[in-house]
């Protein structure tokens, strides 16, 4: 709010040319109005000016992409912002909102002070005036069967076996709850069919996107107990896994007959066999119902 | 000055801080002869005093500058940042070597009670630990028990513009003072014994985006500075102020201003908010009278457009005249940077023969051999992976390519934004001759976005975003051949660490990992032979010191400094 004084001279000065004294009074009013109520007004003053779409997207790269990604579609911690529904609210207000004050419970930060170089009230309403222009370009909304996917994702596909949805499921893999709302579509669709192309990723360890990479391994105790899983933890010395049977682990590398590590994914690769394009976009569709629950 | 007469120590008590003028008058003093028509028990008594002021000045003579100079002579202290004015961060104690290290164990743990990067290198004079915590806190230990003998913290305004976390990594010492930079951009003189403030210097005004995170480096009667900021436009120097007085003797201007040299070589008037901040601690030859620094990145850090040229003198060595501050030369390692490759490391003064070196393995990926008495490039080899340069030109030094510059879209450049190492301390150890130095290898995505000036706001002019590769990025202690540039060893780490490296006469480097370890192996095999898990990562340089004839290894890792010894 320290910076707001910018605004208001824009608005000021796009009144210059007003020269009746009654109007401009009148408009000096609406204006202070206006001003007092800058991070509560409902709409974006800036909505679909171009200008205002570019210089948002700048203020987008300096200051939300490291977690959102390039083009808000969900990078490390960031959720996508390229579907029109927003966890945390999708309203002009509601968005300028959680920009400002950050959202409490969530990694997202307040716009001044934290990470990026902070965001004066016009350059909030900058970012969501190029939100909103690359909402209108992506194709995300669900078009899949959500009951049909929560049927696969909990029987015939296997995937509750490794993956947690509102604390049910298995330890194996990342907690899906909120993965809908986190992530796009396309990177949805992607995950299952290559789960190998990317583990976590993020800049550094606050903006990954779990706290764990999920890398593979297969180790042999000194008394040649073999066992392969995911990595928890490890450092130069130590390693804390869990085993298939979701069986913890804790052990010296130092003392191991052998540990290999692979930076692959336990999660097969489902195919076209394994899973139908239907059958693909029924899970994304169910993951996007369960996260805006 | 243990093998000193008695003679000179009292000497030393008299002796200004400079050790010039007043030594005469203390030679004065100790020769008057007791005062006549005392009695006995008088002369007694006056004897015995004298006795006792002889026998506690030998306890903690005074630092002086001749001592910071000669401080291989007392290699149970670590008088300075670096350890010594070389940069080399080596210990001559061999007490804990490479046949018994496997015994070291904790011995005392210091917690600062701060959140925040924990990155000091304490320094210990006769006994005393003085180290700084997160905030801008100071302190005194006792190095045998850590336990503490005062602490000063320093009220800073809520306003601060820290870049990149509210650091600080040391103190220097001289006399009875120890002086603390800050990040509100004052250098604070504090009473060695209390930690009372004898003086305060305001050095830049901080709403501009100056800070101070480096420890200071003392010279003769000099403290010398360099600011950080160049996430902020500012427009960088290096100071050197009395250490009496706290006057500013003279300043650098590491971003020259119209009618100066290199002033060609900024666009417009872009000089102005030109960054070139100077971050890490310098070093010093006696024997030329030259003080070496490094500067860090051009501003904006990620967007050359609209300061075409070299911009000097951002991401060079300087070699400054230690009395005037003016500048005998630069060698410049990134012109024009446009990806944040400070070369904020210390500038390490390496001799081999006749020839005298300043080695430094660089935030851009390229180890450089300087001739540093007249700054001409003697060899530049990669380190770690580059794809930014493919070509040298006539003096050997890389050129960028065109292509590597951050575009609107993103660029994928190896090293990233972190750089192939950053500010930690590397060691050199003349034993072995190599050069040890903490790496990263990770490439960055490199955007662009054009951003106005606003005075104390943060300007990068871009953003930079992890790579897509399978592959995180990984790190590695490697030890370099300063003669050839070629790598003899690597020890990898799980992932990168911020920790500096600490190498000893007991055939050891000691460093740490972002895993909490603190690591100690063999300096010519590179083979681990003891760890310790601290619990949180190492981001600074360890150091090694001894007292009552035991040597200890300290680094500050987490929120406390652990200090270690032999069983």
């Amino acid at each position: 709010m320290t910076k707001s004084k910018g605004y208001s001279a824009k608005i000021a000065k796009s009144k210059s040319g007003v020269t009746h004294v009654a109007i401009a009074s009148f408009a000096l009013l609406l204006l202070a109005t206006f001003c007092v109520k800058l991070d509560s007004q409902e709409k974006n003053p800036f909505a679909g000016e171009p200008k205002a779409i570019k210089l948002g997207e700048f203020q987008f790269r300096s200051n939300c992409a490291f977690c959102h990604g390039l083009g808000g579609r969900g990078g490390g911690r960031g959720l996508d912002l390229t579907r029109a529904k927003k966890r945390h609210g999708s309203t002009d207000a509601e968005m300028f909102h959680n920009i400002h004050e950050g959202i409490a419970g969530t990694a997202m930060p307040a716009a001044v002070g934290s990470i990026g170089v902070g965001m004066t009230d016009e350059e909030i309403w900058q970012v969501i005036a190029y939100l909103r222009s690359i909402q209108a370009n992506a194709s995300s909304e669900p078009v899949g069967d959500a009951k049909h996917g929560k049927e696969l994702f909990g029987g015939a596909s296997g995937c509750s076996m490794c993956h947690m949805i509102q604390g049910k499921g298995g330890r194996l893999g990342p907690d899906l709850s909120g993965t809908g709302a986190a992530r796009s579509t396309e990177y949805i669709v992607d995950s299952i069919r290559y789960p190998s192309r990317r583990l976590a990723q993020g800049l550094t360890e606050p903006t990954k996107e779990f706290a764990q990479e999920y890398e593979t391994v297969t180790v042999v105790t000194a008394d040649g107990q073999k066992y392969m899983g995911v990595v928890l933890n490890e450092d130069q010395f130590t390693l804390q896994m869990l085993d298939m049977r979701e069986q913890l682990h804790l052990l010296e590398k130092g003392k191991l007959k052998s540990f290999e590590k692979k930076r692959e994914s336990l999660m097969p690769a489902y195919d076209q066999k394994m899973l139908s394009e239907k059958d693909v976009q029924d899970l994304v569709a169910f993951l996007q119902e369960v996260s805006e629950q | 000055m243990r093998g000193g007469t008695l003679i000179i120590e009292i000497e030393e008590r008299f002796l200004d801080s400079a050790g010039r003028s007043v030594a005469g008058a203390a030679g004065k003093k100790k020769r008057r002869p007791a005062p006549l028509g005392m009695t006995v028990a008088v002369r007694v008594t006056w004897i015995l005093f004298a006795v006792f002021v002889l026998f506690a000045s030998s306890l903690s003579a005074q630092v002086t500058p001749q001592r910071l100079l000669d401080s291989a002579k007392e290699p149970q202290n670590w008088l300075m940042y670096s350890g010594d004015y070389e940069g080399k961060r080596y210990s001559g104690l061999d007490q804990i070597n490479v046949a018994n290290v496997g015994n070291l164990a904790a011995k005392w743990v210091y917690q600062t009670a701060a959140t925040g990067k924990f990155e000091t290198t304490p320094i210990v004079v006769d006994g005393v630990m003085y180290g700084t915590g997160q905030d801008d806190r100071a302190f005194a230990l006792d190095a045998r028990s850590g336990r503490p003998i005062w602490m000063y913290q320093r009220t800073l305004p809520g306003d601060i513009r820290p870049c990149c976390g509210r650091v600080n990594r040391g103190v220097a010492i001289l006399g009875d003072n120890v002086f603390l930079g800050t990040l509100d951009a004052h250098l604070i003189a504090l009473d060695a014994k209390t930690g009372n403030v004898i003086w305060d210097q305001t050095t830049a005004d901080y709403r501009k985006g100056y800070s101070i995170t480096l420890a200071p480096l003392v010279i003769k009667n000099l403290v010398l500075i360099g600011v950080s900021g160049g996430e902020y436009g500012i427009r960088g120097f290096i100071d050197a102020y009395d250490a009496n007085t706290g006057e500013r003797k003279w300043r650098f201007n590491t971003v020259p201003s119209p009618g100066e040299q290199g002033i060609e070589t900024w666009e417009g008037d872009s000089w102005k908010i030109g960054g070139a901040p100077a971050w890490i601690t310098g070093t010093y030859d006696a024997r030329t009278n030259i003080t070496y620094w490094t500067t860090g990145n051009p501003s904006p850090s990620n967007r050359g457009e609209g300061r075409a040229g070299d911009n000097l003198y951002s991401n060079c060595l300087l070699a400054l005249d230690v009395d005037t501050g003016k500048m005998k030369w630069f060698f410049q390692f990134t012109k024009h940077d446009e990806h944040d490759w400070d070369a904020t490391q210390v500038p390490v003064m390496v001799d081999q023969g006749e020839k005298q070196l300043i080695v430094q393995a660089n935030r851009n990926g390229f180890f450089y051999v300087v001739d540093r008495t007249n700054g001409k490039l003697i060899s530049s080899n990669p380190y770690a992976k580059i794809t930014w340069s493919k070509a040298k030109d006539a003096e050997g030094r890389p050129v960028a390519l065109k292509e590597a510059s951050p575009t609107l879209e993103g660029n994928r450049v190896c090293p990233g934004a972190a750089g192939a190492t950053n500010w930690m301390s590397p060691t050199y150890n003349p034993q072995t001759k190599l050069f040890y130095v903490s790496a990263r290898e990770q490439c960055d995505i490199f955007s662009t976005a054009p951003q106005p000036y606003e005075e104390g706001h943060a300007f990068y002019g871009s953003a930079y975003f992890p790579n897509d590769d399978a592959q995180p990025f990984w790190g590695a202690l490697r030890a370099i051949d300063p003669e050839t540039g070629e790598k003899k060893w690597e020890f990898k780490h799980v992932s990168p660490t911020w920790a500096g490296v600490l190498s000893t006469a007991g055939g050891l480097v000691f460093t740490a990992d972002a895993e909490g370890n603190f690591i100690a192996l063999g300096a010519a095999s590179g083979k681990v032979l003891w760890h310790f898990q601290c619990g949180g990562a190492g981001i600074a340089g360890p150091m090694s010191y001894a007292v009552d004839g035991k040597q200890y290894v300290a680094i500050a890792a987490g929120s406390a400094l652990f200090t270690f010894g032999l069983l």
